[in-house]
């Protein structure tokens, strides 16, 4: 039985099962050949290209796109893979309109960039479909790196160091790998399991066992890796989120967003995951527009995202906040929540306006109240664990390519400083702390 | 990984993509970016004789045609050969031959049509190191008016006599540049190979004017108002440098002679095709000025992709494979019956096949009320017209009507025994058929 958009609390099966099959399509269908001739067409293989500055990953993108335009997606496929192993999930989930496309001269003239991104998966998907792997190993060096978590970072990471012919051993606290591409990213921007399908594909250069559920802090120590293995490196990411910090926020109905999307993503059949009626998303990243817009495409009858500061400092990208208004989400400014209510279970909000001075956020008297059956926390995320390495800003510090204050311990992605939280920069840093480990091993050898 | 590397006439480079002697080669500056961004080879900029040097024009140079989207598809250009000194061209060489001791390095040449003056500066070339020469009896412009460049090209006699000369006075090998400005291709080349030559390379620039200015009524590009013919290239020119390049490799008395090819090579696929039709290289010009030389990393890419998916692991596996299939017309089979096909799930609906059909063609496509385009077998001649235009590829397709069935426009039942207008009863002078 279908629940109704307006049947209150947390519901699960409020949209018919084709309606969700719908919503939760392929957010951006893949280009045919045709439309990707076209698209190719348009780049004018710019001199130093402003694109290729953009990217993280530094992916020589006008040289891609001639060898689409010239009919060896194939090739075009390697030179986006040498520079970026995950060059497939980027091409779902980068905000190419902050990197790439931003960039792009045509951008600039014309306010229509060329479709880079999209362009960028034509060519990945076509390698991969077929299940080639471009790549293969050195000789081996005998050398063993333990590599601390499955997302993006340590993929890139290990792939590289696996290339470079040295073994390689992940640990990764969840029964999945992927990290946050399997557990932290809205369901309609990587369809058909993609993120597994995607490690199985890397696995495929050889040298990296996985193992599962093994935890740093939990089931293993950082001296034991140190001690166990040539060299450590951490791509543990941010595992722990912020709380509210105010009364009432262990009511039920309340909840991290990231639990939310992992729950959905890992969900077999989307009629099974409940949402509020009335849902509320407080903060202002991608995680806050992911679960926004998962929650309105599951059903719910209106969903409210709060912000405390302005349009323009939100993380999200403009054309996430396009995309979450185009699916019926609201996106509140310059607001922030002073008081939950509800008896035991959350049903409602209560915000005061903000204001920026220069001692930083003031609340305003004046308070408005929002229903909520259903409240996603989204204020940010944290490291879940030190493991006894220097710290700055509640993040691992690191120097140059990855460097901890440790010797034989390097870390990149979101848990490390430096660069933005995004996949492809932490693609950039496992593949760079890669290559200086293996610098660092070789030295002499 | 096919292997890229290519020995013509004894001149090893890693990769069959060589610069044409042009504006890119004309300073060791530029030479020197070429090989780092990948370039197999490089034919210098033409060198004339010693002394003062030429002068080109202060004002434009090139004058460009351009596709929808403003894409470049044939330039042309009114520049000299090297107006730099002789003697600095020279050392330039030497220094990168020196640097770049793997690749191919050719000298231009352009000297006046006297034996005293080729004789001359051949040694001055051959003491650089360079690799081989290349006699540039093709430029159409400027030079041609004193006697040199096409106005040699264009005299089979010259061509053989200053063939002859440099065969006689280097060791180097010699590659003679023809001109397409010319009626039939084979009198040149004949020529080169009779005086000696080691390879011929084709095509040199097409003479042309790119367009008129309307206000001021100059053709461009306009020096103060007038305009000279320039030589046209690029991607436009394609077509006519296959035809030539075809022309040499099948003649009686020129196959087998190595083939440089030239003309409107802008991707692996271009390269790729002069190679299948008999050349052991290509080289590039237009492409090279339009994108800068790293546009040679999709060359180089683009058809070692092509090698791996088909097989070949060198250039030689597929080198001259179209040339037993290039023919005369009338060796044709006129027992190969067509009919164009429309898919209807891809047909988008324009109407460009029907425009075309019923106003220039054989009314051999009908239009629905609704806008449902399809092929009447009757009419259709299998011009091949409706394929170009139509906007989605393969949306129209040319199938063949398999022997034994009736084609519906003629009446005769399809054979499937090969036949040509030399057998036709049409044909006067088949005897056969009386």
């Amino acid at each position: 039985m279908t629940a109704s958009q307006h049947q209150s609390g947390i519901q699960p099966a409020r949209l018919d099962p084709d309606t969700l099959a719908q919503n939760f399509d392929d957010v951006q269908p893949p280009l045919d050949g045709h439309e990707a001739a076209v698209a190719a067409d348009r780049c004018y293989f710019c001199h130093d290209a402003p694109c290729i500055t953009a990217c993280p990953t530094d992916i020589d993108i006008p040289l891609f796109i001639r060898q689409i335009a010239t009919g060896t997606p194939d090739a075009a496929a390697r030179t986006i893979f040498e520079q970026n192993i995950l060059g497939g999930m980027c091409a779902r989930v980068c905000p190419t309109e902050q990197l790439c496309e931003e960039a792009c001269v045509r951008e600039a003239a014309e306010g229509k960039p060329v479709e880079i991104g999209r362009l960028q998966r034509f060519a990945t998907d076509t390698l991969m479909a077929r299940g080639d792997h471009p790549f293969t190993r050195a000789e081996p060096t005998g050398k063993t790196i333990a590599v601390i978590g499955a997302g993006p970072a340590g993929l890139a990471c290990a792939h590289r160091l696996a290339m470079h012919g040295h073994d390689v051993v992940i640990h990764d606290a969840r029964p999945k790998p992927g990290g946050l591409n399997e557990y932290g990213i809205a369901a309609y921007k990587t369809v058909a399991n993609f993120a597994q399908a995607e490690v199985d594909w890397l696995m495929k250069i050889g040298g990296i066992t996985l193992e599962h559920n093994s935890a740093l802090g939990r089931d293993i120590t950082l001296e034991a890796l140190q001690s166990g293995y040539d060299a450590v490196f951490l791509g543990i990411g941010l595992g722990g989120v912020n709380a509210l910090g105010l009364e009432g926020d262990d009511k039920s109905g309340v909840r991290p967003a990231t639990d939310f999307i992992a729950e959905l993503r890992q969900a077999d059949d989307l009629t099974t995951v409940p949402v509020g009626r009335h849902v509320v998303v407080i903060g202002g990243g991608m995680t806050a527009i992911d679960a926004g817009v998962q929650s309105k495409l599951l059903g719910a009858q209106d969903v409210t995202i709060v912000y405390r500061r302005g349009k323009s400092a939100m993380s999200a990208s403009g054309h996430e906040q396009d995309h979450a208004a185009q699916n019926g989400v609201r996106i509140l400014h310059n607001a922030a929540p002073v008081k939950l209510h509800g008896n035991g279970k959350i049903d409602a909000v209560e915000f005061a306006y903000t204001e920026a001075t220069e001692q930083g956020l003031t609340l305003s008297e004046e308070t408005f109240t929002l229903p909520a059956d259903q409240v996603f926390t989204a204020i940010g995320q944290t490291l879940a664990t030190d493991a006894g390495l220097t710290l700055e800003r509640g993040k691992i510090a690191v120097t140059g390519a990855g460097r901890t204050s440790l010797s034989d311990v390097w870390a990149g992605g979101d848990c490390a400083t430096g660069g933005d939280d995004l996949t492809v920069t932490a693609v950039a840093e496992g593949r760079d702390a890669a290559e200086d480990i293996h610098a660092t091993l070789m030295k002499g050898a | 990984m096919a292997d890229l590397r290519t020995d013509f006439v004894g001149i090893k480079s890693p990769n069959p993509f060589w610069l044409a002697s042009a504006p890119p080669t004309d300073k060791e500056y530029n030479v020197r970016r070429a090989f780092e961004a990948g370039w197999g080879g490089v034919v210098w900029k033409t060198l004339g004789s010693e002394g003062p040097p030429v002068v080109n024009v202060n004002g434009p140079r090139y004058g460009a045609i351009w596709g929808a989207d403003r894409r470049l598809l044939g330039l042309n250009n009114i520049e000299l050969i090297t107006d730099r000194p002789l003697e600095v061209n020279l050392r330039e060489m030497k220094t990168i031959k020196r640097d770049f001791p793997d690749r191919a390095l050719i000298a231009s040449i352009m000297v006046p049509c006297e034996e005293e003056a080729w004789r001359a500066i051949l040694p001055h070339v051959e003491d650089t190191g360079a690799d081989g020469i290349e006699l540039n009896f093709g430029c159409p412009h400027g030079m041609s008016e004193r006697g040199m460049g096409a106005a040699v090209g264009q005299v089979p006699e010259y061509i053989e006599m200053v063939t002859r000369w440099c065969k006689q006075y280097t060791r180097m090998p010699v590659i003679v540049k023809l001109t397409p400005n010319i009626t039939d291709i084979r009198y040149p080349a004949r020529a080169a190979h009779a005086g000696g030559a080691d390879a011929v390379s084709l095509i040199n620039t097409i003479s042309s004017i790119t367009s008129v200015n309307l206000d001021d009524f100059s053709p461009e590009p306009s020096i103060d108002g007038k305009g000279s013919h320039g030589g046209y290239c690029g991607p436009a020119v394609k077509p006519i440098a296959l035809n030539m390049v075809a022309e040499i490799a099948r003649d009686a008395e020129t196959r087998g002679l190595p083939i440089s090819g030239i003309g409107g090579v802008t991707t692996w696929r271009d390269a790729a095709e002069f190679i299948a039709l008999g050349c052991g290289n290509v080289q590039v010009c237009t492409a090279a000025m339009t994108y800068g030389f790293k546009i040679v990393q999709e060359m180089i890419s683009g058809l070692s992709n092509y090698m791996d998916q088909k097989g070949y692991a060198g250039i030689e596996d597929f080198r001259g494979r179209a040339v037993p299939n290039v023919t005369d017309w009338q060796y044709l089979n006129l027992n190969y019956v067509t009919k164009a096909r429309i898919n209807q799930d891809d047909c988008i609906k324009c109407g460009r096949c029907y425009a075309a059909c019923e106003d220039t063609s054989h009314q051999a496509i009908s239009m629905s009320e609704d806008r449902v385009f399809d092929v009447i077998d009757e009419e259709c001649v299998a011009c091949n017209l409706c394929v170009n235009v139509c906007p989605v590829e393969n949306c129209i397709t040319m199938e063949r009507l398999p022997a034994g069935t009736v084609d519906p426009r003629t009446g005769r039942t399809v054979s499937d025994t090969p036949s040509n207008w030399t057998e036709h009863p049409n044909n006067p002078s088949n005897v056969a058929a009386e």
